[in-house]
């Protein structure tokens, strides 16, 4: 096991390497120095002078991949790429092109990206299962037909449509919740209520409808049949026989995700202000600033590896038959 | 213990429903986004949409980092906040500084034969004289021990360890203003890590600020190079800018610039106290983000106690503000709107700004409509929901807007946005006959009034020329219209007929729209940025105004860098650009058509690269006089000249919408100022009340949904238990 995780890990350091080669690549094809300087300089009386000493300060007037003007391994590390990408391989991101510690921020920002996460997570999941298992249990019926159909409208309608309807039903007309807004603590849970029931009735669509697809998998089993023959009424059936089994797909695709919580939500933190992770990304690609946009590339990237190893791990603990070698 | 049934456990939900109304008559909103210690509180809630990239006086430069900063610092003069036109009053000045005229030779000249040109100026001189008593707000870099010695001057990193924000240093400290901090802040202009975006003009105009920034630059390198980080201003001299006593500093300009005044009241030329630029650039400060571009340090009515840009900034009144007093005069009808209510009383009125981070349009308003921002621009979504247009296409509130109580102010903005054609184009540029009269083609059939109908709600005016409303020089009715494009009919100005515009195509060799030198179509190119679902009708919009010529226009959209590229290069060819008043001076429109000022050439803001040569002549004239009927008079023959060329189709000029709540006062929008919010004042009582009255929870529709939820779920469960007790096999069957 741990020579697998090791191999593992070897592996994601080309991956990474070549994640961030293609994210310098897409970001200065739009986005040249030149015109990071000026996004950061403001766009009123800017001088090619002062466009020159913002890039010097912050190394962008080095070529970007190769450099001609320098002799043997210095072609490749006197470049902006080498010297903008080492250190993330140390978890060092360094200050954003504003001059903000990129470590630091991203250190605030997590928690209100993972006050919205891991509940929308936890209700989803069981959500999902409730809603699916409801669906399996009286399948075939007319109940089972409707829930179906209203998964299906659930999950075709945007996001957008629940986020602006959840604001204008339950905080401008209702007068329950805050309509947008965030604050630390326990005072951030009349902020979270509403973003996180909108997540789980959004992801209800899909999520129940693919928890119910393995529930029903699972029920025509043989070993199921042979529950229901020995006497055993549909609801220790479906708990005890038919949810631990699916319960392995869904486990192991919870666990993938899991470290990409942090990573937060883009539309979700905009609409309702929060300040988590998501939007930090967004603004970071609306500011062309290079420094955040990397990091947040390479720490997504990392994360999501973690998130793989983490699936491939936990297989082996909820399947006793799955060996990594 | 026996199971409950399920119609006892149903009525015991319904009843907790029916209580939950009860639950409401608590007098605090449950959807109050604020913590309930702030509810009676003299404070002002605004937004800010995104965090303010600097902080810096000597960097800032946008209107969403003008609206803190320029609460916090103060530069010697401001504008009086009821007065117009816009007038320069002291603001730490003692009074308005008076120019002196030099020659070559060092003499003075008189102001009379300096202003009327009669003697060439070599130089002006600005001498400043504060006000004593003037003091900083709390801050650590004043602090020092019973020695007299700073405490945070020289922090090491084992005393920085526990450091995370400003307010992490226990001891603060205050001292007076003098002229050496203004200085000081006119040396940072110069200084070579903070790119100050107003350094290209003064480095013309400040004598000595251009050898400095080469000495401060050279310093900088060394300094860095020891591994220094504080580059101490006050080593270096600047010629042109010295003080004179510990109130007085002076300020030498080349020839004669008298927007310098202006310049004056912008925090670029506020004061800076060396201590806070020592303080901030300490080993280790930057690293933890406490630097002058993040918490400022300033002398005026409010300070930054609160700088959490992914949440909320907060600005807290500052408990050493000198004082000052609300204006006692202002426009006639100023005391009826009751805006001088308050004449005399002192400033400021509101003890605590708190602005939250708000990023889209929908939540903004409706939290406005429910009393938790006390002001709110007017969106297009909810343009209908707020305005009511009449017939006669006069504005008023809707009557729901009315019934809250929210009064409305309008404003035509000092900005202009046109539509330019590059001049270095063969086939819309030039100078030629052919040429201006294709370009005034275009101007009559592109029709702004049906656009800002359209795609602004009417929210704007039509732009007959390059100075907006409220700036010297622009003028009123039928003497201020473009004679090329409209007609003065009926007490109005007419947009000219299309037939009108086809005469003008043809004489321009275009007749039809097909070029008769060689018989092929016109096609024209318009460079636009990346377009949206919200530009495609726009863009059509442009489309079909060219289509009334027969002009075929190609869109040409590209991102946003690449069409600033575009401009740069020349590459363009009709574009749309727009301009947004520094101060309220004629120069600062003309000088967009200014020859010298040519985007491709000299990297300036004349992004249509017009150059003519009389124009460039009467600027040059017009820009150091001051206002007068002379001066009028050469703005009038600019503005006919550049009419006459057509660089641009002059667009229009934005009317801006403001809504404010029955418990805010003393609102005037005024464009040129931005330290306003000490003018200001709210009524906390009543804001609480009608909040109160206006978010009480209505909780019937969760019980509604409950019992619908219940009556669902009772078919299924009846179901359910009809499943269970069946048995597997029914006898008789077997």
């Amino acid at each position: 096991m741990l020579a697998y995780i090791v191999r593992r890990l070897l592996y994601a350091v080309p991956i990474l390497i070549g994640i961030n080669l293609i994210t310098f690549v897409l970001f200065f094809v739009v986005n040249t120095p030149d015109d990071m300087a000026r996004m950061h300089l403001g766009m009123k009386h800017v001088t090619p002078e002062a466009i020159a000493e913002w890039k010097a300060a912050r190394g962008y007037d080095k070529p970007l991949l190769y450099n001609e003007a320098r002799d043997g391994l210095q072609r490749f590390t006197d470049t902006i790429f080498f010297e903008k990408s080492v250190r993330l391989f140390a978890f060092q991101f360094g200050r954003s092109d504003a001059g903000r510690d990129i470590g630091y921020d991203i250190y605030q920002r997590m928690w209100p990206s993972l006050a919205i996460a891991v509940p929308v997570l936890v209700f989803g999941l069981l959500a999902n299962i409730t809603a699916a298992l409801l669906l399996v249990f009286f399948r075939a019926t007319y109940v089972d037909t409707l829930g179906v159909v209203l998964l299906v409208i659930m999950m075709s309608v945007s996001s957008l449509f629940y986020i602006i309807a959840g604001q204008y039903v339950i905080g401008k007309l209702l007068h329950l919740v805050p309509i947008s807004g965030y604050d630390g603590g326990w005072n951030a849970l009349k902020f979270i209520v509403l973003p996180v029931c909108i997540a789980v009735l959004y992801g209800l669509g899909s999520g129940a409808r693919w928890y119910r697809t393995l529930f029903l998998e699972e029920a025509g089993k043989d070993y199921v049949r042979t529950a229901r023959a020995k006497g055993l009424s549909e609801r220790v059936v479906l708990f005890r026989h038919v949810l631990r089994n699916a319960l392995i797909p869904i486990l192991t695709g919870v666990v993938v995700i899991l470290p990409l919580l942090f990573m937060g939500s883009l539309v979700l933190e905009s609409f309702f202000g929060i300040p988590g992770l998501g939007s930090y990304t967004i603004d970071a690609i609306r500011a062309q600033d290079f420094a955040i946009v990397r990091a947040m590339v390479f720490l997504g990237s990392v994360l999501y590896i973690l998130g793989l190893l983490l699936t491939d791990i936990s297989y082996t603990l909820v399947d006793p038959r799955v060996r990594i070698s | 213990m026996p199971a409950k049934p399920w119609g006892w456990m149903l009525a015991r939900w319904l009843w907790l429903a029916m209580l939950l109304p009860l639950t409401a008559c608590s007098e605090r909103p449950w959807n109050n986004p604020y913590p309930a210690a702030e509810d009676d509180q003299n404070i002002l809630y605004a937004s800010f949409r995104e965090r303010p990239k600097h902080l810096d006086p000597a960097r800032s430069y946008s209107s969403n980092e003008y609206l803190f900063i320029a609460q916090i610092y103060e530069p010697p003069l401001q504008y009086h906040y009821l007065k117009r036109p816009y007038t320069l009053v002291p603001l730490t000045a003692a009074a308005m500084p008076q120019a002196r005229y030099y020659d070559a030779q060092g003499r003075e000249i008189p102001p009379a034969e300096a202003r009327d040109g009669s003697r060439p100026v070599a130089y002006t001189v600005y001498e400043i004289r504060i006000r004593p008593g003037i003091r900083y707000q709390p801050h650590p870099a004043f602090a020092r021990d019973a020695s007299g010695r700073y405490l945070y001057h020289d922090l090491d990193p084992q005393r920085l360890r526990g450091i995370h924000t400003l307010a992490d240093f226990p001891e603060t400290d205050t001292r007076e203003l003098v002229a050496a901090d203004y200085v000081y802040q006119i040396k940072r202009l110069a200084h070579p890590r903070l790119f100050s975006p107003i350094f290209g003009i003064m480095r013309e105009y400040i004598v000595g600020l251009d050898e400095l920034a080469a000495r401060l630059r050279e310093a900088d390198r060394e300094m860095r190079a020891a591994g220094g980080t504080y580059l101490d201003l006050t080593r270096f001299p600047l010629a042109g800018v010295e003080v004179v006593d510990r109130y007085t500093y002076r300020i030498k300009v080349r020839g004669k610039y008298p927007q310098l005044l202006y310049w004056l009241a912008m925090p670029f030329f506020a004061p800076m106290p060396p201590e806070a630029d020592r303080f901030y650039s300490q080993p280790g400060m930057a690293e933890k983000n406490i630097t002058l571009d993040w918490y400022p340090v300033g002398t005026g009515p409010y300070m930054l106690t609160v700088n959490d840009p992914n949440r909320r900034m907060v600005l807290e009144r500052n408990p050493n503000f000198h004082g000052e007093r609300y204006p006692e005069e202002g426009e006639p009808e100023d005391r009826a709107a009751g805006l001088l209510v308050d004449a005399g009383r002192p400033l400021p009125f509101i003890d605590k700004v708190v602005f939250s981070l708000e990023k889209e349009d929908i939540p903004y308003w409706n939290k406005f409509l429910q009393g938790y921002y006390d002001t709110s621009g007017i969106t297009s979504d909810s343009f209908d929901q707020a305005i009511r247009v009449s017939g006669e296409g006069e504005v008023a509130l809707s009557e729901a807007m009315q019934a809250k109580g929210i009064r409305l102010v309008t404003a035509v903005n000092t900005s202009i946005f046109y539509l330019g054609f590059n001049m270095l184009d063969p086939v819309v540029g030039g100078y030629g006959e052919r040429q201006r009269k294709l370009r005034r083609a275009i101007s009559i059939a592109l029709d702004f009034e049906e656009y800002l109908s359209i795609f602004a709600n009417g929210r704007g005016i039509p732009a007959q020329g390059p100075i907006p409303p409220g700036i010297f020089g622009h003028r009123q009715g039928r003497a201020g219209i473009n004679p090329y494009v409209y007609e003065w009919r009926d007490g109005r100005p007419v947009r000219k007929s299309i037939g009108e515009a086809r005469r003008l195509l043809a004489e321009a060799g275009y007749a039809g729209g097909v070029d008769q030198e060689t018989g092929r179509p016109l096609v024209l190119y318009f460079d636009v940025t990346a377009m949206g679902p919200d530009d495609k009708a726009r863009l059509e919009w442009y489309r079909k105004q060219f289509q009334k010529l027969d002009i075929q226009l190609v869109i040409r959209s590209t991102d946003y860098n690449r069409f600033q590229d575009k401009i740069r290069n020349g590459n363009a060819q009709i574009f749309i650009w727009g301009w947004n008043a520094d101060y309220p001076d004629p120069e600062n429109f003309l000088f967009l058509l200014y020859g010298p000022n040519g985007k491709v050439k000299h990297h300036g803001e004349n992004a249509a690269n017009y150059a003519n040569p009389e124009f460039d002549r009467l600027f040059e004239q017009m820009k150091t006089m001051d206002n007068g009927p002379r001066r009028q008079a050469l703005i009038d023959r600019m503005v006919d000249i550049v009419r006459r060329d057509a660089p641009w189709v002059w667009a229009f000029h934005p009317k801006g919408y403001t809504l404010y709540h029955a418990w805010y006062h003393n609102v005037k929008p005024n464009l040129m100022a931005n330290n306003v919010l000490k003018y200001r004042r709210v009524d906390p009582q009543l804001r609480q009340r009608l909040r109160a009255e206006w978010n009480r929870p209505v909780l019937w529709p969760l019980g509604l949904a409950g019992l619908l939820l219940v009556l669902l779920v009772l078919p299924a469960w009846w179901s359910y238990l009809r499943r269970i007790r069946r048995p597997a096999l029914v006898s008789g069957r077997a």
